[in-house]
């Protein structure tokens, strides 16, 4: 008889139907929908490989999305993921040329705790643009955006940063290619990620708060909620992930340049919102931003293995997702 | 029909018998009312008694549900949603239908702007609206932006907007509400200079000096029942007072609990002043329920928001338990025993998208923390506990909050409050907008909570309610605390005296 709002689409209720959340549903449904199409598209499609494949590729999206669900769940949007991306892997990589420590190991294990420590300082600045300054998130992070940007530019002078030395990248190569009882560590960090993001949402004095401050911040701020902490608080937990993106991205290429993560802030805000996640903030679905974020990559993987769309054609068709998502979410608003 | 001693004209509007029922609930009672050639008719009576859907019916907003309305002595039916314009019926309500960013000039011919050759005319109404303004003695700018106008001017606009159309008979729902002094006398010079070229108006208010002051007759409805029609000079402040309350209060209250005069002072605020306040003191006893009675505007909800920390203060003290409570630190006042429910159950007390329990838990979570998390069998027995005590009733325990009946949602926001172990409970308007038998349950509940020693402060606009609990009244009156009345002073014609500012008290 609970009144259990975390746990969605795991456990769906018993009762009638009209109880069932179907807004929590319908990224799961359309997920299944999309593998059936993909394994009559084409027989390779349904491997595991394949689909480990996919889930190790949407690793940053999804990730980065997962912060994203706490900022758009507190009624406010974060465009600068994308820039902050390159600018904090570019930072990382940069530290490790200096060279100042000549431990590999103790090296790498002080450039992640710099990468962490960055990541959560860029979305705190975000927050306190935001709330201190009381200026519009999208403008807010607009701007950010810009200087996150711009900045990664500059240090990189218009070319590519590199890490150069080979021994840093034989140690750091595992934290992506690498496996560990058989599930590659991205896939790894979506779960713990996601598992720690949905605790804190669903099950922590502080993941209410961030619901109530969404839902209305009025409301918020009569119940004694301090809404302002609360808002970069989700701000600066949208650093973190992006910071965990980072540490996962850089073993991969081990450059970075002045386009690296270009338009993942929509295609993080595509995964939000298509996981069922209200744009105009209160309910955050930390599974379905997951959900979200593989869709997304499932369908550029269909496109791929299937001959009759251009692959060209991706961003037109992600586009178009999240214009459907939305006209999803509204219909199934307005029946509940 | 009540034409009074005004010769044999034939009123320009009139409604006969008129009733009007909202589903089952009847607020019109077969009501006779008439407005004359240039003449100013008050319409008064308390919160409810029907005014401002008289006043609808009037200007073809509301149809009646039996009844008619004659136009120059000739039976019309007025069209709907303000059509009834085109007939020089016009209604002014009470916030504003003034878009921002339009001029003035824009605003007046808004709907039906004058074109030469299918292009806007610009000129021509830019010079049509200054031609109204000056004839109305107004200064405003044909080309300000509304948005940069003062009250009284956004006022003037919408009057000017009448004129405009050739109004007839303007319907202000009481205009005054919004306006300082200076602003009500330009105002009121306005009306006089239209009244004098003929034009009807009929003016609802609360205020019964500015009846006086402006109005040729009277009348006074009373729980949707016609009471009396009268002129102006043959009536004073004090009888209209009179002729607007005049009930019995029933049963729907608890006996009063009169705490002993040494208990302790709990609450005590000294001088407090905010942007709207001005110096308001008081003091709060253990196992008091004291009222803040008022009309609406009267400052009453910024007082008790700026008490309790939600609002700036901008001079003042407030003392809880002998300590000094510092200012805006909610969240401190809450830790001290001090609650505020407020009156905007929708907008600022319930989030209408989520289920009871975590809109119960709101303000209370640390309850709730095990851990480092919250603990779900211990939300629900909280929930269990204030259906209980509270009286909640649901079909089903998930239902989002929205979709409950505002009883329910009124309870449970009270259960919320309540949630936080407050001795010092501030309520503003316990029972807006329910049935009276969850009424009755709120009065009874705010009773024992005296009983049991808590603290109650009543807001309220409903004066029957701040007479059937409190036992001791304030009354606000434009900022100021008026008057601070106890014992058989706690009736509605005392209170309506301070209220409309008839009388007032030295500050203390």
């Amino acid at each position: 008889m609970s009144i259990n709002s975390g746990s969605e689409g795991a456990t769906i209720r018993r009762r009638s139907w009209r109880d069932v959340d179907l807004r929590a549903v319908a990224p799961f449904a359309a997920l299944a929908l999309l593998i059936v199409i993909g394994a009559l598209v084409n027989p390779n499609f349904i491997s595991i490989t394949n689909l480990a494949n996919v889930a190790t590729r949407s690793a940053f999206i999804a990730i980065i999305a997962v912060g994203a669900t706490f900022v758009i769940s507190s009624g406010d949007l974060d465009l600068s993921v994308g820039s902050m991306v390159a600018f904090v892997a570019s930072l990382m990589i940069l530290f490790m040329n200096s060279g100042v420590i000549a431990d590999p190991g103790l090296m790498l294990a002080a450039a992640m705790v710099l990468t962490v420590v960055i990541g959560s300082l860029c979305g705190l600045a975000n927050g306190l643009i935001t709330t201190v300054g009381r200026i519009e998130p999208f403008i807010a992070t607009l701007g950010t955006m810009g200087i996150y940007r711009g900045l990664t530019t500059w240090l990189s002078q218009g070319g590519a940063i590199t890490l150069r030395s080979s021994e840093l990248q034989g140690l750091y190569r595992p934290a992506y290619f690498g496996s560990v009882f058989g599930l590659p560590v991205p896939i790894l960090v979506i779960l713990i990620v996601t598992a720690i993001a949905a605790f804190i949402l669903y099950r922590t004095r502080y993941g209410r708060h961030v619901t109530a401050v969404g839902s209305s911040r009025d409301v918020a701020r009569y119940s004694g909620i301090a809404v302002n902490r609360v808002r970069t608080i989700a701000f600066i937990i949208q650093g973190l992930c992006v910071a965990i993106a980072v540490l996962l991205y850089v073993p991969r290429l081990g450059s970075t340049s002045a386009t690296t993560g270009i338009l993942w802030e929509l295609q993080a805000i595509t995964a939000v919102v298509v996981g069922g996640t209200a744009l105009k903030g209160g309910a955050g679905r930390v599974w379905g931003t997951i959900c979200g974020a593989f869709i997304l990559e499932l369908v550029g993987n269909i496109m791929l293995l299937s001959n009759f769309i251009s692959e060209y054609l991706i961003g037109a068709i992600q586009g178009s997702i999240i214009i459907i998502a939305m006209l999803v979410q509204r219909s199934l608003t307005r029946k509940a | 029909m009540t034409t009074t001693g005004e010769g044999a004209q034939t009123p320009v509007l009139s409604a006969e018998r008129v009733s009007k029922s909202f589903g089952e609930v009847q607020v019109l009672f077969s009501v006779d009312f008439d407005v004359m050639p240039g003449e100013v008719h008050a319409l008064v009576g308390e919160n409810g008694a029907g005014k401002s859907t008289l006043v609808k019916i009037l200007s073809g907003f509301e149809s009646p549900s039996s009844g008619r309305l004659l136009l120059d002595g000739e039976p019309v039916s007025l069209p709907a949603n303000g059509d009834a314009e085109a007939l020089g019926i016009i209604l002014i309500h009470q916030e504003f239908n003034l878009a921002e960013h339009l001029t003035v000039a824009e605003s007046l011919f808004l709907g039906r702007e004058v074109t030469r050759f299918g292009i806007l005319d610009r000129r021509f109404m830019r010079a049509e609206t200054r031609r109204i303004l000056d004839m109305l003695g107004s200064h405003v700018d044909e080309n300000a932006l509304i948005s940069t106008l003062a009250v009284a001017d956004k006022q003037m606009v919408e009057i000017a907007k009448a004129i405009s159309r050739d109004a007839r008979v303007i319907f202000m729902d009481e205009p005054t509400a919004v306006l300082s002094r200076e602003e009500t006398d330009i105002l009121f010079d306005q009306v006089r200079k239209l009244r004098a070229a003929g034009t009807s108006f009929v003016f609802v208010t609360h205020k019964l000096n500015e009846v006086m002051e402006l109005s040729d007759r009277v009348t006074v409805l009373r729980d949707g029942q016609w009471i009396k029609t009268a002129p102006t000079r043959l009536l004073d402040s004090d009888s209209i007072a009179q002729l607007m309350v005049g009930r019995e209060l029933s049963s729907l209250y608890p006996a009063k609990h009169e705490p002993d005069v040494d208990e302790d002072v709990v609450l005590s605020v000294r001088a407090l002043s905010t942007a709207y306040v001005k110096d308001v003191s008081f003091e709060l006893r253990k196992g008091e329920v004291l009222g803040f009675s008022g009309l609406i505007g009267s400052g009453r909800t910024e007082i008790m928001e700026a008490i309790t920390g939600l609002r700036p203060r901008l001079a003042g003290e407030v003392v809880v338990y002998g300590e000094p409570l510092a200012a805006e630190g909610f969240r401190e006042a809450v830790r001290r025993g001090l609650a505020y429910m407020t009156k905007d159950r929708k907008g600022r007390g319930l989030l209408l998208d989520e289920g009871m329990t975590a809109n119960l838990t709101l303000q209370s979570l640390e309850r709730h923390v095990r851990y480092g998390y919250l603990d779900p069998a211990s939300e629900r027995e909280a929930m269990a506990r204030a259906k209980r005590r509270f009286d909640i009733r649901v079909r089903d325990d998930r239902v989002r909050v929205g979709r409950m009946s505002g009883g329910n949602q009124q309870k449970l926001m009270l259960a919320k409050v309540m949630e936080t172990g407050p001795k010092i409970i501030i309520i503003d308007e316990p029972t807006r907008g329910i049935d009276v038998g969850t009424k009755q349950q709120i009065y009874h509940f705010i009773a024992a909570l005296a009983r049991d020693g808590c603290s109650v402060i009543v807001v309220s606009s409903e004066m029957p309610e701040v007479i059937g609990l409190c036992t001791r009244v304030a009354v606000m009156r434009e900022g100021h605390l008026v008057g601070m009345l106890e014992g058989d002073d706690i009736n509605e014609q005392t209170i309506m005296r301070y209220a409309a500012g008839l009388k007032r008290q030295a500050a203390g």
